[in-house]
């Protein structure tokens, strides 16, 4: 279905449009830029609309919780719709906002600190494979490649705290600078016990390492892992329980409190654009990403069939995705010698000592997984 | 000894963090109580105390007869009356003026007041574009009391039993 869009709008649109404009000699390659154009769009586009309507979604299961029914109001053409006409409103309201930039900041950093947080957040979606063969970058290194882009996110937050030149800012900026290097640690063991059981950096050969079943997924032999991953990536994204940075009972609002208006809600999508992401990779490394659950077994995966690929990958970001928002409803924020507790002295260790045992269980072939 | 073995066990497998995520879940399944405000409206006392009004007898002349016990007990200095003998030789206001930007709602004029003059009715949503608006004068104070009188009397009845 979408590689018959994507066909049609490469042959149909992008090739005409290039044969007009561009020079003979230089056609071949402007088609490939306008086909690459095309297909970050196509990921890009829905990932901000999930971003939007993610904040719905927060509030709408954080209301559900607390025996409230969330914003209901917002709709469409006169028509409620459950609100689902809220982030619409919220986004012109932040867009046609003021921004104010304090007299005592750095103006440039300022200004440049909301889109260094979102880029990298953005910009790791170029190597997340929707399908065996959907995916914008296929390159070897991928795995490495998003973990280097989510470590950069922190700058954005660190200059934003710095630049505001504000006492609150700055100290937001330092506890998230501490938490994410203590919890980057823990995750990249995490992900290093991925890299020896799938034997591979690109997450196409990853999720494939992972076929067979439910059982041959990843997260059983390295559930410790994947506990520990997802919950270091709610860590890393700055959410609550770990929302130390932001501690709006504490700090005001953190690393943000100067900002508003549209700079403002650029930190707000690449906080959400970032749970996305974690969401999507706990699935592909975890869960078998595009893979049926339902693999393996007789009678339902002929029964299964026909659901493509990408929506069992979607189905399994939206439970993670969903247990950000549980989380974020149930827990009371960690004290900050809590935070640098769990992430030192339980993560790691924990991390370290499953790396090796997944070493073993790799090196002694162990069935299902490995042999 | 054995009880930290177990606390250590306990925390490493998330045992109370899954409890509490099992109680959020069934919440997220329970009935909702919000009440969607303009549509519904959640039920009111018969000793509501709201904006203020001024009866009147069936007859059409107004109870109050000036005996500023109402000013006198108003903890916000909020009530403020002048008055004259009028030409039949009553004692009535010639000004009754309560500041609601100093009142705050505490129903002792109400209680003071020997002839149930000043009420507090049930009315609530009102607002005011400017503080003239939040002064209620003698003349205002008599139109809510007019367009409200049969709640008023309903409501004092209800409660006269416990007077």
């Amino acid at each position: 279905m979408l590689e018959i869009i994507y066909q049609f709008i490469s042959d149909q649109v992008l090739s005409p449009i290039t044969a007009l404009i561009v020079p003979s000699d230089y056609q071949a390659h402007a088609l490939i830029v306008l086909q690459t154009v095309i297909k970050i769009l196509s990921v890009l586009v829905p990932v901000l609309v999930t971003v939007a309507y993610f904040t719905y979604v927060e509030r709408k299961v954080i209301g559900f919780i607390q025996g409230r029914i969330g914003p209901n109001r917002v709709g469409f053409f006169g028509f409620s719709l459950w609100g689902l006409g809220q982030p619409i409103a919220d986004a012109v309201k932040l867009i046609v906002k003021e921004i104010v930039i304090p007299t005592g900041s750095n103006r440039f950093l300022f200004v440049i600190a909301p889109v260094l947080s979102l880029a990298p957040s953005v910009a790791a979606w170029a190597v997340i494979p929707f399908d065996d063969t959907k995916v914008i970058a296929d390159i070897n290194a991928s795995l490495l490649y998003v973990l280097a882009l989510t470590s950069l996110a922190v700058y954005g937050i660190i200059i934003a705290g710095w630049a505001s030149n504000s006492k609150y800012a700055f100290l937001g900026a330092m506890r998230s600078a501490a938490q994410i290097v203590s919890y980057e640690i823990a995750m990249g063991f995490a992900l290093i016990g991925v890299l020896i059981a799938a034997g591979s950096l690109n997450l196409g050969d990853i999720v494939n390492a992972q076929s067979g079943s439910v059982v041959h997924w990843f997260w059983l032999p390295l559930f410790p892992l994947y506990i520990i991953y997802f919950i270091s990536g709610v860590a890393e994204t700055n959410r609550a329980p770990f929302d130390v940075a932001e501690g709006e009972s504490e700090i005001v609002a953190g690393f943000h409190v100067e900002y508003g208006g549209m700079a403002f809600s650029v930190f707000f999508m690449a906080e959400y654009a970032n749970m996305i992401l974690v969401a999507v990779l706990s699935a592909i490394l975890f869960c078998g990403g595009w893979l049926s659950p339902v693999q393996g077994i007789p009678v339902l995966e002929d029964l299964f069939a026909w659901v493509p690929p990408i929506l069992w990958l979607l189905a399994k970001t939206s439970f993670f995705m969903f247990l950000f928002l549980w989380l974020r409803a149930t827990f009371p924020r960690y004290r900050y010698d809590q935070i640098m507790r769990l992430g030192w002295k339980v993560f790691i260790p924990l991390t370290i000592v499953w790396v090796i045992v997944v070493s073993a269980l790799v090196v002694t072939n162990v069935p299902p997984w490995f042999d | 000894m054995i009880n930290n073995v177990k606390n250590y066990i306990q925390s490493l497998f998330l045992w109370e963090l899954l409890k509490g995520l099992q109680l959020t879940g069934r919440y997220l399944f329970k009935r909702k109580i919000t009440v969607q405000y303009p549509e519904e409206k959640t039920p009111q006392s018969h000793r509501f105390r709201g904006l203020h009004a001024l009866r009147r007898y069936p007859n059409g002349e107004e109870r109050c007869i000036a005996c500023k016990l109402c000013e006198a007990v108003c903890p916000a200095v909020a009530i403020t009356i002048e008055s004259e003998p009028r030409d039949d030789g009553s004692r009535r206001t010639t000004r009754y003026d309560i500041d609601l930007t100093k009142c705050i709602f505490c129903g002792f004029c109400e209680e003071s007041c020997p002839v149930d003059s000043i009420v507090e009715t049930r009315i609530f949503e009102y607002h005011g574009e400017n503080r003239d608006d939040l002064l209620m004068t003698k003349q205002k104070l008599l139109e809510v009391g007019d367009a409200v009188e049969a709640q008023i009397a309903e409501d004092r009845a209800r409660d006269a039993f416990y007077r």
